[in-house]
């Protein structure tokens, strides 16, 4: 009877808590068209699979009045759940109470869920929706940053760590998201910054909007620090759902097997690369001529676009593909795009995922702006990513591979297992005409006609060198192969180095060109 | 899923772009690299770049958005390297700019409490 009663308590109390910051800041948070934190996470798991901690924390802050407030869980959710069954560790910031402000214990609640992710070693998930700093508490507030970004640094590359922002997300809060693998964004409720436009206008004297300094496209297309863009918040969770299908739960095993499943007829792999390596063509289709049911779930599409990046399955393993695009700024390395293919190479590598390169560039991107941003610097991160990789690395020269470039692309020289170029691959130091115009300057300006000579040595320049055969005869590539051959060898390629091993120096760490 | 529809979207705009290099040539840009003309399309970023321009030491540009506190020179008068320029203040730091030659000031285009943004031309010398 006694026991009855208290847990009639028990609901009392859950319930009070469970409603967040109350009626009215929750239709606030509605009319905002965002969804609750508890509804984001019921969203986004297995049905019924959520399971919550800490709900009856409360923040022990005196200054300010703060002793005679209740903020129910603190302003955060935490708890373990499923996605494909598939375990998860989950926070999701209340907006609802008190603006998702991160106080000592709020801090406490995230660190707890992270620690825990650490140690059943599988992927965290943090749904960031929070006003910034409790300022009440002062430091300890900050000491709350500081314990989850250490822990974002220790859990990287042990578990997948996947940031959501759904709201406001400012000031060092954002180095959280930064510190994480995938950053999902959403348009209208997505907004990132280290100042906002308040600051920037009092300091600087610029006037800009939220959206516009910070937003979901911005981040997506601009800055390129968000991996995911979506429309709404539905979509959003269908992304986060999708990548946990792609990614293994740490770092000491591989992504869940699928059945292998052919890729659609609609996709002709023949059909697709134009014979000129001068015409541009959209990359992607040739990912989806060789993947299992032409599926690609590209990561950071709108950044970078020159770049292609993303998940794959091979006869039901998943494999990161990275692949230069010919449809976009003709598919050169420059300062963006060499930073999106090393970081994405890195994860690949850190998790267990096979990469498979499909090569077509000219080189590295000309120009001041980029030699003054550091294309250098930027353009070695792709050779580091690259050399240090010792996952399974898969080459495909689909057309031309100049220079840098050539070698930058997961070459035979950065130790790529398999090296396959087709027939119109061309391994050279640079495009024919440029190499004409060096090596026969003189028989050119001293022609009677140079145009024509000019034309005449690069079309014996072409025939002497713009081909594969040059590299297959050094053993630089493994095989010359027919287009049609492509999925069928790379299948082959995967399967015969599933027990890879690769013996490296001991070392604390090396030094990437960060 | 939704996710499907999105992916299916994306394609059919692609192919859309790859059309219009293919039919209507002027629509597609040209990257020339050592020599080689590519047809391409440009991204956001390429197309916003800044063309490169060498700095010029008689063009005293502001490094950095800011408030003139204090103004040292006027116009049309002789100055020697290291005389004092004027006091910006920006981000909480009173900043002392000298100036790098002599010369004589042809024109002063900001006043003292003036808020100047970015590269803005401040002062400039003959």
């Amino acid at each position: 009877m006694a026991l009855d009663k208290k847990i009639e308590e028990l609901k009392k109390r859950r319930e009070i808590i469970l409603q967040g910051g109350g009626e009215e800041a929750i239709e606030k948070q509605v009319a905002m068209g965002k969804m609750t934190a508890r509804d984001r996470i019921i969203a986004l798991v297995d049905k019924n699979s959520f399971t919550e901690y800490d709900l009856f924390v409360e923040h022990d802050a005196r200054d300010f009045d703060m002793d005679k407030k209740t903020l129910h869980g603190d302003g955060v959710i935490i708890g373990t759940g499923t996605i494909f069954g598939a375990p998860v560790c989950i926070f999701a910031q209340d907006f609802t109470v008190a603006g998702g402000s991160l106080g000592f214990m709020h801090a406490r609640k995230i660190t707890k869920i992270m620690d825990h992710s650490l140690k059943m070693k599988v992927p965290l998930i943090g749904i960031n929706d929070s006003g910034g700093a409790r300022i009440q508490e002062g430091v300890n507030s900050l000491a709350g940053y500081g314990e989850i970004f250490w822990r974002n640094t220790l859990n990287s590359g042990v578990i997948p760590q996947i940031s959501v922002i759904l709201g406001p997300c400012a000031g060092g809060a954002v180095y959280s998201p930064a510190l994480t693998d995938f950053v999902f964004v959403v348009e209208k409720i997505s907004k990132m910054f280290i100042t906002g436009p308040e600051v920037i206008k009092t300091v600087l004297g610029e006037e800009i909007s939220m959206e516009d300094l910070g937003g979901a496209r911005v981040h997506s297309e601009i800055s390129g620090n968000a991996h995911f863009y979506s429309e709404s918040e539905a979509e959003c969770f269908d992304q986060i759902k999708k990548l946990i299908s792609f990614i293994p739960w740490n770092n000491l095993q591989k992504a869940k097997k699928f059945p292998p499943r052919d890729p659609k007829p609609e996709y002709n792999i023949e059909d697709i690369v134009p014979a000129d390596p001068k015409q541009p063509y959209d990359v992607r289709d040739v990912i989806r001529a060789i993947a299992d049911d032409s599926d690609f779930f590209e990561v950071q599409k709108g950044w970078a676009e020159n770049i292609v990046v993303g998940f794959g399955r091979m006869a039901g393993e998943t494999v990161g593909f990275v692949c230069n695009q010919p449809l976009v700024l003709a598919g050169v390395l420059d300062v963006d795009s060499s930073d999106k293919a090393a970081r994405f190479v890195r994860y690949c590598d850190a998790f267990n995922i096979p990469i498979i390169t499909f090569v077509d560039l000219p080189g590295y991107l000309p120009g001041v702006d980029q030699e003054h941003a550091g294309v250098i610097r930027h353009g070695a991160k792709v050779l580091y990513a690259y050399s240090e990789a010792t996952v399974p690395k898969l080459t495909v020269i689909l057309r031309k591979a100049y220079g840098g470039g050539y070698i930058a692309m997961a070459s035979r020289h950065l130790r790529a297992d398999f090296v396959f170029a087709w027939p119109g691959a061309e391994i050279a130091v640079m495009g024919p005409e440029g190499a004409a115009n060096i090596i026969f300057r003189k028989e050119i300006a001293t022609a009677d006609d140079p145009e024509k000579m000019r034309k005449q040595k690069v079309k014996e320049y072409k025939q002497k060198f713009a081909n594969p055969y040059v590299a297959a005869a050094r053993g630089y590539i493994d095989s010359v192969i027919e287009p049609s051959e492509t999925r069928k060898l790379l299948l082959h390629g995967i399967e015969v180095s599933g027990h890879k091993s690769v013996y490296l120096p001991s070392k604390k760490h090396g030094i990437p060109p960060f | 899923m939704k996710f499907r529809k999105e992916l299916k979207l994306m394609e059919e705009t692609m192919v859309k772009k790859q059309d219009e290099c293919g039919e209507k040539k002027q629509r597609c840009k040209i990257l020339i690299i050592d020599g080689t003309k590519y047809r391409t399309f440009y991204n956001r970023k390429f197309e916003n770049r800044k063309k490169y321009e060498p700095p010029n030491p008689n063009r005293i540009m502001s490094y950095i958005p800011g408030t003139v506190v204090k103004l040292f020179v006027k116009e049309g008068q002789e100055v020697k390297k290291g005389d004092h320029i004027l006091i910006l203040d920006a981000m909480k730091m009173k900043t002392n700019l000298v100036f790098e030659s002599d010369g004589k000031v042809k024109a002063v285009n900001v006043s003292e409490g003036v808020k100047v943004p970015k590269d803005f031309l401040m002062v400039e010398l003959e």
